[in-house]
């Protein structure tokens, strides 16, 4: 891993045209690939766990849905459970409540990536995917704040382009890179 | 090196302790093992929208302003729920609880938290579709007084209504739902019947103690805004006041496997969070 930072673990949110966009990460994401990954999907409050099982089933690293006070792990990617907000405490685990929706979602992007600052600090990076909202903005901005990298997805590529467009005049990211970049770059942590 | 933000956090973090110390010394609400980031979120939320200077000032409001005290704890308390929330779980409930309680000559039932109520009149339709509600007491507990005057109400607005319809319908409910309630342009109001078996009080699951025994215990949603400690403490709570073979039922997220008191309690219906308390 060379000079480059040492990073704890990666946040990632996304909305319309997100599960094909998460697939594409996944498709090129390194199997060794070790720090914790934690996504916000905006998705209908009665799905079931698909994209869970069904980035599980990529076979690179192991994917499942987020539970109460569960501390993520290298090697895992946790997804946050439709219909409830998921937080980071101090000690990096996960809460989730029912409060209620922020930015007209449940999980919020803005939740996930505002209390994973706090608990990350400069060790977090924050990846906006596509969505057809502003979500994940704010907490972008917090991120960067915090000292932390902030990535987001290339809105030229972008299935919807508002909520990539919206992170990247509100926070000046980083990266503005292409999935497949995004992808190669979280594979030169290994 | 502490940067400039590290520092700002740190003493929003001092000033937050302190807020709910206050809560706590003054009220007696104890918000000191509830889950640090959802506080803190709600209340830089309401420091926000309140034109105050700092969190210390909030400090001083809620000490001298009660009314200022209660919407802090709305803020806190989260109350949202809703008519037949998850579905499967109450149809779990039907098939595999309702049965056991059936066989009972009285039933005791333990609304722990229940916000503004839908929770507990949703299982006393349940309970009245099958013929269980003229012997059952039903208990509905919540530490907000605010929620609890809501509750005792049974009044909706009426754009909730189609939401609830169709839960009530996937719930496996009987009949129509609009034979419970009476809808005028901007409310529907439940039926008398329904609130004839349900008492409301004022109860905190971490200052209060058990106040009868019970056949079934229902605390959903609640639990997950409590540090580890507090929920054995609130669990330990629910063993008292269940005899062997008593039934507890968590929410969808919520889980006794991380429990201390995993081993007194048996899955009924895991998926569901569904539970009963071994006979010793
Ligand atoms: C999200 S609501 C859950 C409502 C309902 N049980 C459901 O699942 O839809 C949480 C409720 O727990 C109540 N609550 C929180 N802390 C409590 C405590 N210490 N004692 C009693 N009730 C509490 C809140 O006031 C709120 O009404």
């Amino acid at each position: 891993m060379g000079a480059k930072k040492k990073y704890q673990a990666v946040v990632i949110g996304s909305s319309a045209g997100g599960l094909n966009a998460l697939k594409v990460i996944f498709g090129e994401l390194d199997k060794r690939f070790q720090l914790p990954v934690v996504i916000v999907q905006h998705m209908s409050p009665d799905a079931d766990n698909y994209l869970a099982s069904f980035l599980d089933g990529m076979k690179k690293i192991r994917v499942k849905e987020a539970d109460e006070k569960e501390i993520p792990t290298g090697g895992f990617a946790y997804i946050a459970p439709p219909n409830y907000h998921l937080l980071m405490e101090k000690d990096c685990s996960f809460t989730l409540t029912v409060g209620e929706r922020v930015n007209y979602a449940r999980p919020s992007i803005d939740v996930l990536f505002e209390t994973a600052a706090e608990a990350y600090g400069d060790g977090l990076i924050g990846i906006i995917l596509t969505g057809a909202n502003n979500d994940g903005s704010h907490g972008l901005k917090k991120i960067k704040e915090m000292g932390g990298l902030t990535i987001v997805q290339d809105p030229e590529e972008s299935e919807s382009v508002s909520m990539p467009r919206s992170a990247i005049e509100t926070v000046n990211p980083d990266h503005v890179f292409k999935l497949k970049e995004i992808a190669k770059f979280l594979n030169s942590f290994i | 090196m502490k940067k400039k933000e590290e520092e700002i956090i740190e003493n929003q973090d001092v000033e937050i302790k302190l807020l709910i110390e206050a809560l706590y010394l003054k009220y007696g609400y104890d918000f000191r093992n509830y889950s640090q980031a959802h506080l803190k979120r709600r209340i830089l939320n309401r420091f926000q929208i309140s034109g105050l200077n700092s969190i210390t000032e909030m400090t001083y409001k809620a000490i001298y302003d009660p009314a200022f005290t209660d919407q802090l704890l709305m803020d806190l308390s989260i109350t949202v729920t809703e008519m037949f929330r998850d579905p499967s779980f109450y149809k779990a409930l039907r098939q595999s609880v309702l049965p056991v309680l059936r066989t009972y000559p009285r039933v005791t039932v333990w609304h722990a938290g229940c916000a503004s109520g839908e929770e507990v009149y949703s299982m006393a339709i349940m309970l009245k579709e099958e013929g269980l509600l003229h012997k059952t007491q039903i208990y509905a507990t919540d530490f907000n007084p605010v929620i609890l005057r809501n509750a005792k109400k049974a009044q909706y607005p009426i754009s909730r209504i189609k939401e609830f319809t169709v839960s009530y319908q996937k719930a496996g409910g009987k009949r129509s739902f609009s034979d419970y309630y009476t809808a005028d342009d901007e409310t529907a109001l439940l039926h008398e019947s329904l609130k004839k078996n349900v008492v409301f009080a004022n109860h905190n699951l971490v200052t209060d103690s058990v106040f009868a025994e019970m056949n079934l215990v229902i605390c959903r949603n609640v639990l997950i805004y409590f540090n580890k400690q507090l929920q054995d403490r609130v669990i330990e709570l629910f063993m008292e006041s269940l005899p062997g073979g008593g039934f507890l039922c968590l929410g969808s997220k919520e889980n006794l496997q991380f429990s201390v008191h995993y081993n007194a309690f048996e899955p009924v219906v895991n998926q569901e969070r569904i539970y009963i308390k071994k006979y010793l």
